[in-house]
């Protein structure tokens, strides 16, 4: 917590400034502002547009991250503006120098402000993002429980800033990617128990090359949201369904990819590499590796195969057979995945709505102390009941 | 020390110098390997997306068994994606116990029990906050001088911070700068050294995938780095195995090796390049097996 108590000082603020009109390369441009440490980034870059320069571009309205409209990067990181401290800033920056610039995976307009329709606004488009009625539509209110509500109060958390937009790794490489702030929100009607087209949504998104299967699991996403919507995590969840409430094949082999690997951890208790590959694309048996998918991801392999052999890295051997647990131990694993997958319905632990223990908080019993396990969701109240919504 | 060692998948599949050069290394830092040769893969986040009762379950068991090795002081592993994949695992486990309780059940049937509040660390955490970094650095034999080493973190070590226990007091995500600086070496710093190697969906989209891998070996050459260091197999895969074919995506020549941890303390111990297993690396570590000789060579 920011000492609010503490009289004004100076602070060195560097911002990128770009204007693209003007045909000149993007330049740094350096203030030193005076305020008060625990006073925001975002009133130091407004104090150098009223002292030195009314030209600097910055987009802001509320001021107290709720707009969402002054997404930017601090010393490299996506952060709200408004919603982080000068001491705080000046802490992680490493030349004393506070750096803002604007967020990434979006073009600029101009300085610090980014083109959110060009990027964002699209992407979120193109998840249809509103509820679809189940019918008929009752005369009152629908009644729903409590809990499946609070779920979706995660994504509906989202202000839409950009932040996790700006950090994806797979947009970096990948600018179709739908990315995370459109699926939490494809989430968020999912998850919906009122919305009437779930299936129908999860299989635009999975017969999107560029839609749910294309994340790379990188929690760059759950790091840059400011509001705690965890991205990545309800992309996971949307997999989920997709795959295991709907049995969707999708055009990424991230369902083939699920059942090989799930498959090869139940028959050996350690994952096979050499079978994972041909059966992602040919089908999650033996003779996936024969599917033609399967030979034509292999031959286009080749190149790194054949190193790998050469160097000994993988054994002809190695490669045919599997490592395996002994067989007391995979049948202990086999009878664990018989037991749970039978279960007519997946029980998932959403510590979103459960919280966490207070005794975790405590001296952690171990094989022999150590760092203690930090988990830090928030911990809603949770009558029992429903929710008129 | 005495640790319940999980070494992991393919660190005896696809990356066995990995495994072989931490079972090299472990006796030269006094650490006592239990091997957890009965536990399972953690699911790398595969198995909890499919479902996630059955890989907390799954590694629950494999914690179980940790607790029962005797007299260790923890669980350690040699791999960044089953460190994420169990710390996911773990913090809900530890969140709450009536979940716990659930688990355990089912655990039962093998008289096992999961008591929350395990300490598990990859090897580099180990290194850092158990051996200490002035304890490795009186232990090093031939230091890495003039070698110049690139910091590949990857994503499962460093992210979430919180699930991780990155903070001001335990700055994990700076680890490997650490080492490599008490090893005597110098840190490169290029752009993607905390980012994704590619790996998790080089069967979904290969070309970026391989684009990922491409960058980030293009960013730590153009920084003039001799090699790379991960403590990651799977990043391992996506930029060794894989690099001859991320060459082609991103259309210019890489030739930067990528070496383990374990491989780079042992190098620093005074091991040799060959009983580390860096003759299987598909990219060779030439540079660096030439820096170890002319270092020896030097030293004679």
């Amino acid at each position: 917590m920011a000492d609010i108590h503490k009289p004004p000082e100076e602070f060195r603020i560097r911002m990128r400034r770009y204007d693209p009109e003007s045909g000149e390369a993007p330049y740094w441009d350096e203030h030193t502002i005076t305020l008060a440490p625990h006073r925001s980034v975002l009133e130091a870059i407004l104090q150098a547009r009223d002292r030195f320069d009314g030209s600097i571009g910055i987009r802001c309205s509320c001021r107290q991250a709720i707009c969402g409209s002054c997404g930017v990067r601090v010393n490299g990181e996506p952060a709200l503006a408004c919603h982080t401290h000068l001491d705080a800033a000046l802490k992680s920056s490493p030349d004393g120098v506070i750096e803002i610039e604007p967020m990434g995976n979006i073009p600029v307009i101009k300085d610090l402000i980014v083109d959110m329709d060009a990027v964002h606004w699209k992407k979120i488009q193109r998840v249809t993002p509103w509820l679809i009625n189940k019918q008929p539509i009752p005369e009152r209110e629908y009644l729903v429980s409590h809990d499946a509500m609070v779920d979706v109060t995660q994504s509906m958390a989202c202000i839409q800033c950009g932040a996790c937009v700006s950090d994806c790794l797979a947009m970096e490489v990948d600018p179709g990617f739908i990315g995370p702030a459109a699926l939490a929100k494809a989430y968020r009607f999912v998850g919906d128990p009122r919305d009437a087209q779930q299936k129908e949504r999860l299989v635009d998104l999975a017969q999107d090359p560029e839609g749910i299967f294309d994340c790379t699991h990188c929690f760059k996403c759950v790091e840059a949201c400011p509001k705690d919507v965890n991205p990545m995590g309800q992309i996971m969840r949307l997999r989920r369904i997709a795959i295991d409430d709907h049995h969707i094949v999708d055009v990424n082999n991230g369902e083939r990819h699920e059942a090989a690997f799930t498959g090869l951890i139940k028959d050996n208790g350690l994952l096979w590499e050499a079978e994972l590959l041909p059966r992602s694309y040919g089908g999650n048996s033996w003779f996936g590796k024969l599917h033609p998918a399967a030979g034509k991801e292999l031959l286009s392999s080749l190149p790194a195969i054949v190193k790998a052999l050469i160097r000994g890295k993988v054994t002809p051997m190695g490669a045919l057979k599997p490592h395996k647990l002994k067989s007391k131990d995979l049948k202990s694993v086999q009878s664990i995945y018989e037991k749970i997958e039978k279960k007519p319905e997946r029980y998932e632990l959403n510590l979103y709505i459960s919280g966490v223990d207070e005794v975790v908080q405590e001296t952690p019993v171990t094989v022999a102390g150590g760092v203690e396990t930090e988990a830090s969701a928030p911990a809603p109240e949770s009558p029992e009941g429903s929710t008129s919504v | 020390m005495k640790v319940a060692y999980w070494p992991g998948c393919v660190s005896r599949g696809f990356t066995p110098e990995l495994h072989g050069s931490m079972a090299k290394v472990a006796p030269l830092l006094d650490i006592e390997l239990v091997e957890l040769d009965r536990a399972c893969c953690t699911g790398a986040g595969v198995i909890a997306e499919h479902n996630q009762e059955l890989a907390d379950t799954l590694n629950a068991r494999t914690f179980a068994l940790a607790q029962q090795v005797e007299g260790a002081e923890l669980m350690m592993n040699i791999c960044s994606t089953c460190q994420g994949a169990q710390s996911e695992c773990q913090e809900r486990l530890d969140a709450n116990a009536e979940y716990r309780a659930h688990v355990n059940e089912t655990l039962a049937a093998e008289d096992l029990t999961y008591e929350a509040g395990l300490t598990n660390k990859n090897f580099l955490w180990l290194l850092v906050e158990e051996i200490g970094l002035e304890r490795l650095g009186s232990l090093v034999k031939r230091p890495l001088t003039n070698l110049k080493v690139g910091p590949f973190y990857g994503c499962y070590i460093v992210r979430p911070r919180a699930r991780l226990g990155i903070d001001d007091e335990h700055p994990r995500d700076h680890y490997l700068h650490q080492v490599i600086a008490t090893l005597g070496g110098t840190v490169i710093e290029y752009a993607g050294m905390r980012k994704c190697c590619g790996f998790p969906i080089i069967t979904m989209n290969k070309e970026a995938s391989l684009k990922q891998a491409g960058r980030h070996l293009g960013d730590a050459v153009d920084a003039d780095a001799d090699c790379l260091v991960t403590p990651c197999p799977l990043c391992h895969l996506n930029l060794d195995l894989q690099q001859p074919l991320a060459e082609k995506v991103v259309g210019r020549d890489l030739q930067m090796p990528v070496l383990h941890l374990p491989q780079l303390v042992g190098l620093a111990l005074g091991l040799e390049p060959k009983e580390l297993g860096l003759s299987r690396h598909v990219v060779r570590p030439t540079s660096v097996i030439d820096w170890s000789t002319s270092v020896v060579g030097a030293a004679a």
